[in-house]
């Protein structure tokens, strides 16, 4: 018997991968994608319903379809694609409100797996260096997509509790990179010049967007119903992470930067939203133990690695690499001649 | 990926000129044959450079018996070349990808465009340059020898080429830190080579009962803290690298990870937030860990209280370790509470300024920056017996009574050490 999946926020690339991705599977019988604009891009198997998940519509489909698995894509980190924080806010907390309660009726469902991100753990000089999913934010996140998404779990550990018999999954999904996803850590390491914080250099850890595709895929098909960080092993300070990918970077101070930040905002180059900031000074490192060992998934790409891709993708900057990789060698050939 | 790429490069043999061998120097050459520099880049050159190519025949052995392994293709490469190409810089880049050198390549993954074109033409051209200009390319890289060997000493050439291979990596971002943000060799080759000096030739810092750390898996280094500035906690971690080559790896308040460039450096070093999550993944994680459960009371406290221990917290460094069941090496420093004695303190200008005290000292802030020097005291730094909580059964960690009788014991072996280790020093500076 094939079960019938329904995946929310399909028009995004991620959810167009994922909807594609489970629609060739051969446990899933049919796959339906939701979002409120037709995806650009051809969606193969995969049965496109035009609705919107903020109003009360998208629990006809979830009945009508007998859908047995909902996966909530549609958690959003940049407000560009949803057109500007009010929209982005609203399609966060009361697009999962409403799906939640249409979930609630769904008689048929068995499993939700819900994309959320290790935002909710915030970023302060008082964070653990690794941050395991039974640990409480040091600093509630006040604002922007860390809070919504402090949101959103609350209304899934509620929905959790009323609907016992639905496996829930929660996957914190570290920050996405990768060649094609459009991510504000993606959109950050995309500047001509690179802000950072002067006199702080923050522990990153990032997930390859297959990962993320592949984690989601997992807890579709067999998900273990609790709360599980997702990440690729492995730290990369930021400084690093800027060599790595070869780009000019600039230190600022702490209030320099919020303002940078506000005018990159506004010119719509890159979110940069407050919490950013925060996470670019203290950085934050989740404990991936419990993926592995109870969810049982293994995520292919280390953190390194996903960066690498990523500087494949983002064409190089003149870096210092180069140019002391050129000395270095004609030191090495200046000394050869030596010998002669 | 601890250690350096070593890629050797030249030969150590000594330059020409001034060398003794029969060999002209490049300046030489240039003297004596100034058509040939001077337009000769056609015929001329080449017939000029015929008679040079002869002479280096002799050489040619001695290079075959130093590397011996690349016989086949550097050996039949510089036999080929020697008579087209002839002044000294030429014939080396054929040479160079030594042993090491060919290794370096094949290892790094993210390699640099080094081998592009062949460096021959390159090499030829500039050579050709250079002796246009007048300064001879020999000139360049006699100088460049001998300022290097200034610098680095008579083991020079690999020093510089792993000096080089640090900078390739340090730039490239391909490097290595722990989840805690630990850089071991930005540790190793900066903050310890900055703090070893100080410890050995101001300090002088006597290191007793070393052999009580363990040589591996996790055990919990607890210490007093003074000083006014907390120099002990970064003596202790570098006396216990050079005696025993581990890596202490402090636990530190949440101020020291607030404050910029302070932060920074100190999870570079290996620290990282001093709360039980962390204490317990390190000492899990098989790491020597320190702490300081005197905190900011025992740096900041006035020099009249000194050598007195002041209150241990709420003992959570013991239920770590009874958690995690690691032995505690109970460590007492003397001499650190005379660098800076603390006579004053301006406590609401600190609470203006968020950090728990501002020093005054007898020179700071009265001479300025001058008052920043510590004075010279003379350091004994005793680590204890180990104490071991592996013996305690499963619950003892949440056992309060049985934390703080641990607490208290751990705390009377480090009060006891630091009277009988007062009563052996001489003075305070001798």
């Amino acid at each position: 018997m094939g079960s019938v999946v329904l995946v929310t926020g399909v028009s995004g690339d991620l959810g167009a991968r994922l909807a594609r991705l489970l629609s060739a599977d051969p446990a899933i019988e049919r796959v339906i994608g939701v979002d409120v604009v037709p995806p650009r891009g051809d969606m193969g198997e995969v049965r496109f319903v035009r609705a919107d998940i903020r109003n009360p519509v998208i629990a006809k489909v979830i009945a009508g379809e007998e859908v047995d698995t909902v996966v909530h894509m549609s958690v959003i980190a940049t407000p560009g694609t949803a057109g500007g924080r009010t929209s982005m806010k609203e399609l966060n907390v009361i697009g999962t409100m409403q799906l939640l309660a249409a979930c609630q009726k769904a008689p048929n469902l068995r499993r939700l797996v819900v994309r959320s991100s290790t935002a909710v753990y915030g970023s302060s000089p008082r964070d653990p260096a690794m941050f395991t999913e039974d640990m409480a934010p040091k600093r509630m996140p006040r604002s922007g997509f860390a809070k919504d998404v402090v949101e959103v779990e609350g209304y899934v550990r509620g929905f959790a509790r009323r609907r016992p018999d639905i496996e829930v999954t929660m996957l914190r999904a570290a920050n996405t990179i990768g060649p094609r996803v459009t991510s504000p850590m993606v959109q950050y390491f995309r500047l001509p010049v690179v802000p950072t914080v002067l006199g702080f250099d923050a522990r990153l850890q990032f997930l390859h967007e297959d990962d993320l595709l592949g984690a989601v895929r997992h807890a579709a098909l067999d998900g273990v119903h609790g709360t599980f960080n997702v990440a690729g092993d492995g730290i990369v300070m930021l400084s690093q992470a800027i060599r790595r990918i070869g780009r000019p970077s600039v230190a600022l101070p702490t209030f320099a930067v919020s303002q940078v930040g506000s005018l990159v905002r506004r010119s719509r180059v890159a979110d940069f939203s407050p919490e950013q900031v925060a996470y670019l000074t203290y950085g934050r490192g989740v404990d991936t133990t419990r993926m592995r060992e109870v969810l049982g998934f293994e995520a292919r790409h280390t953190t390194a690695s996903a960066l690498d891709t990523l500087r494949s993708a983002i064409s190089p900057g003149p870096t210092m690499g180069r140019r002391v990789a050129v000395l270095e060698h004609a030191l090495t050939q200046v000394r050869g001649g030596a010998r002669g | 990926m601890a250690d350096a790429e070593i890629i050797p490069i030249g030969t150590r043999g000594r330059p020409g000129r001034g060398s003794g061998s029969a060999k002209p120097s490049a300046s030489a050459r240039n003297l004596a044959g100034s058509g040939r520099s001077g337009a000769g880049k056609g015929a001329k050159g080449t017939a000029a450079k015929d008679a040079p190519g002869k002479k280096t025949a002799p050489v040619t052995p001695k290079r075959g018996r130093r590397a011996d392994q690349p016989v086949t293709r550097a050996e039949a490469s510089t036999e080929a070349r020697t008579d087209e190409t002839q002044v000294p810089v030429a014939t080396g880049p054929e040479a160079t990808p030594e042993p090491g050198g060919v290794d370096e390549r094949a290892k790094s993954p993210v390699d640099p465009p080094v081998d592009g074109p062949e460096p021959r033409e390159t090499s030829s051209t500039t050579t050709e340059d250079r002796v246009g200009d007048g300064i001879p390319v020999g000139d360049w890289l006699q100088a460049l020898t001998s300022a290097s060997k200034e610098v680095f000493g008579d083991d020079w050439e690999p020093r510089l080429a792993e000096l080089l291979a640090f900078l390739r990596r340090r730039v490239t971002g391909d490097y290595e830190v722990d989840e805690y943000g630990f850089d071991a060799e930005i540790t190793r080759r900066f903050l310890h080579a900055a703090i070893r000096p100080i410890a050995q030739k101001w300090f002088r810092v006597e290191v007793r009962g070393a052999e009580n750390i363990p040589a591996d898996g996790g055990a919990l280094v607890v210490s007093n803290h003074s000083g006014t500035v907390p120099v002990d906690g970064l003596v202790t971690g570098v006396s216990i690298h050079d005696h025993t080559g581990r890596h202490l790896r402090p636990l530190g308040a949440d101020l020291v990870f607030r404050l910029p460039f302070v932060g920074e450096l100190a999870r570079k070093g290996g620290a990282t937030l001093a709360c039980n999550e962390d204490a317990e993944r390190m000492l899990r994680g098989g790491e020597l860990v320190g702490v300081w459960p005197e905190g900011f009371k025992g740096i900041g406290k006035p020099y009249s209280d000194r050598y007195k221990l002041q209150r241990f917290g709420r003992g959570g460094f013991v239920s770590a370790a009874l958690r995690t069941g690691v032995p505690i090496i109970p460590t007492a420093v003397v001499g650190a509470e005379e660098i800076y004695p603390l006579v004053g303190n301006l406590p609401s200008l600190a609470r203006l300024l968020g950090v728990p005290y501002i020093p005054i000292t007898p020179f700071f802030p009265l001479l300025g920056p001058l008052g920043m020097v510590p004075l010279p005291s003379k350091w004994l730094i005793e680590f204890g017996e180990p104490i071991r909580t592996d013996t305690y059964d499963g619950g003892a960690a949440d056992d309060p009574m049985l934390v703080f009788n641990v607490t208290d014991q751990v705390r009377e072996t480090i009060q006891q050490t630091l009277y009988s280790l007062l009563m052996q020093r001489r003075s305070v500076f001798h």
